[in-house]
């Protein structure tokens, strides 16, 4: 049973006065429970748009995307919402705290949308989180009066507090120095792995994606899995996604293009 | 469940957003306070004033339905007050009119300690306090014992107790009556005179400058007759030291729904009672019976005036909320991310909205109320008119408060409409 899995998904716009203009083309894409998924891409690769789809913000154009196995056109527009609060976790570049809010109050915002005791222990809740990334001592703390690695550590603490089942990484280290950064993914990591959820990180740095077990890059909208994305700068391996990380751990084949890559 | 929270959640976000940018939603405020506090203060400036020119109005022509009754003779003859009151009481206790009363204005001659002064006085019928809504500063309206009592019973105006000297009620002040016959009495109390005792003060406006009382009609009767008596006189308009004659009218306080009928009735029985020649007149006079609403163009014009207030402050508030939800979109878009359905992002503004704009609401409704209870504004409505100064409208109080949450509900939901159709990873990533 997988988590999340898109199918032949194709996303089109059609910019005014322009000729239709194809962001994702036949994206698929499994994740299980427990995966751990790196994606780069340079910029207008579309990683946008399939952050959207995989954060169930948009619907494809055409394909097919199912949660736990059901397809996500089933849910109305505010289960896809309240599935994504309890569901899923997001981790921002730039951290995205709410500004003028304490650590707790950032921590605590995902809670107001959940229900039942969980609503109403959000506070408990969110202090007892924001002490296991170690920032007990940091509570009512505004994000300006946070250091970098501090405030990526409240927006893990935010994206994991309802614990979710996938997480999404965009960028996760793109604002961090390069300790930090190593720092920030071993949290997210070890916090992943103790709550089995499952990770998408989507990076520029290969250091970051060798974290993964598997290797996607998005290119003009076309995501292909790659062995090692340290060496994407130099290759891409045009190869479709498997149906299931099982299969894809068998020898694909492989078609090599030579080009300069931005990951 | 789920619903209670949804709520509780919606308010506690809406909250924070005020508390977190509370320097520009303090300024965006003082519009709407300053808008819900000229709209409170309007309408209850126009409520009080509509109250006092009631109140007034119910002062000098009785409260609705107030019959008043005229009778005289056709064939230029005097109209016998005896047989005119006793057919007046015959049709009271007839239809059980609780209240009823004879009005009689005429002078009375009262010693002063600078000198004797003609003193304007109306006497009426124990009911008259409550049909004209008479206020007293001090002691009471009469009794209904009162009309017993040897010595007359006085109700005096503030400047007739001035020159008394203000004494105490409780000492049970006097003033001798008639005193213009012997000047120089050491008692200061005539032969023919009588001494009456003060048992009630009554406010003077800013314009009065001359005393003025009431007396029961009963014991002028037995005034006028006993210095008749002496002088052998049987008409009051011939008593030297008594004024002129009185003209005597009659009021009646009855049920607003009866009075139609109760007029025809009234006049047919006095007609009737008095015999051939008699005239008699029944009409009403009080505010109620005019035609239309008296203070119907009161209300329109500070009806007008109030919502044209209320929208200058809430074009400012949309003004405002819109420029800030332009520069709330990343938030936004953090909030979706993390499972903030459309309706609850919707709700969540609004709300900010609408919870900002009540607490401005009742800070405005407090200033209106401390202005409006304030002596310097009362001094300025009343213009010493108004003695019995009415309480601060509770309609006018609501009215600001339901102005508010509506301003707000309004001012939010074009910022709200924004805030659903951000794009949320656009708006988070850029």
């Amino acid at each position: 049973m997988s988590l999340l899995a898109l199918r032949e998904v194709t996303r089109t716009v059609i910019p005014q006065d322009q000729p239709a203009l194809t962001i994702l083309n036949g994206v698929n894409l499994t994740i299980e429970p427990g995966d751990h998924v790196s994606i780069v891409g340079r910029s207008g690769s579309g990683k946008s748009t399939l952050l959207n789809m995989l954060g169930l913000l948009d619907t494809p154009t055409s394909g097919e995307i199912t949660f736990d196995d059901r397809p996500v056109k089933q849910y109305s527009t505010a289960q896809r919402d309240r599935l994504r609060g309890s569901a899923i976790g997001f981790v921002f570049q730039q951290f995205n705290l709410l500004p003028g809010r304490t650590a707790l109050e950032n921590v605590t915002m995902p809670l107001l949308y959940a229900s039942g005791r969980t609503f109403w222990r959000r506070t408990k809740i969110a202090a007892e989180m924001l002490a296991l990334v170690g920032l007990e001592h940091r509570l009512n703390s505004l994000p300006d009066r946070l250091s970098g690695g501090e405030q990526q550590r409240v927006a893990i603490a935010r994206s994991l507090v309802r614990g979710p089942r996938l997480i999404l990484a965009d960028e996760p280290t793109g604002a961090l120095d390069l300790d930090t950064g190593q720092s920030v993914m071993e949290l997210i990591d070890e916090v992943a792995a103790r709550t089995g959820a499952a990770q998408v990180v989507i990076t520029h740095d290969p250091a970051i994606a060798r974290r993964a077990r598997r290797h996607f890059r998005l290119d003009r909208g076309v995501l292909t899995a790659v062995d090692d994305p340290s060496l994407e700068p130099l290759t891409r391996r045009d190869r479709r996604e498997p149906a299931s990380p099982a299969e894809g751990s068998s020898a694909p084949s492989e078609t090599i293009v030579l080009e300069r890559g931005d990951a | 469940m789920r619903a209670v929270t949804a709520v509780v959640g919606a308010l506690l976000e809406a909250w924070q957003e005020v508390r977190v940018h509370r320097t520009r939603v303090l300024l965006s405020l003082v519009g709407v306070a300053v808008a819900v506090c000229s709209l409170t203060t309007v309408v209850a400036l126009g409520a009080i004033l509509q109250q006092a020119n009631q109140e007034l109005s119910e002062r000098s022509s009785g409260r609705p339905a107030s019959l008043n009754v005229s009778a005289y003779r056709t064939d230029g003859g005097t109209l016998d007050v005896e047989q005119m009151d006793a057919a007046w009481s015959q049709v009271v206790a007839r239809y059980g009119v609780s209240y009823a009363s004879r009005v009689q204005t005429t002078t009375q001659l009262v010693p002063f300690p600078d000198g004797v002064v003609p003193v304007m006085t109306q006497a009426v019928d124990q009911p008259y306090g409550e049909m004209h809504r008479v206020q007293l500063t001090d002691g009471e309206w009469f009794s209904t014992l009162d009309g017993e009592q040897f010595a007359p019973r006085l109700i005096v105006n503030e400047i007739f107790w001035d020159r008394m000297g203000r004494p105490p009620l409780s000492s049970h002040p006097v003033v001798a009556l008639g005193g213009q016959s012997v000047p120089n009495a050491s008692s200061g109390i005539p032969p023919g005179g009588v001494v009456a005792v003060v048992v009630g003060v009554t406010p003077s406006a800013t314009w009065e400058t001359e005393p003025s009382m009431f007396m029961l009609t009963s014991q002028l009767q037995t005034i006028q007759d006993a210095a008749s008596g002496e002088r052998g006189s049987s008409s009051a308009a011939e008593i030297p030291g008594g004024g002129g004659g009185p003209q005597t009218m009659y009021e009646m306080w009855v049920p607003p729904e009866i009075s139609d009928q109760l007029t025809e009735l009234v006049k047919r029985d006095l007609a009737a009672a008095l015999g051939d020649g008699a005239d008699v007149q029944v009409n009403r006079n009080d505010w109620g019976s005019y035609a239309g609403d008296p203070f119907l163009v009161t209300r329109l014009v500070v009806g007008g005036i109030a919502v044209l207030v209320l929208l200058l402050g809430a074009l400012g508030l949309v003004n405002i909320a819109l420029v800030t939800v332009k520069q709330r979109v990343r938030e936004i878009g953090i909030r979706r991310s993390f499972g903030a359905t459309a309706s609850r992002v919707f709700f969540a503004v609004m709300m900010e909205s609408v919870v900002a704009t009540v607490v401005a609401g009742a800070v405005g409704v407090i200033v209106s109320i401390l202005v409006v209870q304030s002596p310097a504004m009362r001094d300025v409505i009343g213009q010493g008119m108004i003695s019995d100064f009415p309480p601060f409208p509770v309609d006018a109080a609501i009215t600001g408060l339901v102005a508010a949450t509506l301003v707000g509900a309004v001012a939010g939901l074009l910022p709200a409409l924004v805030a659903v159709r951000v794009k949320v990873i656009d708006a988070i990533r850029y």
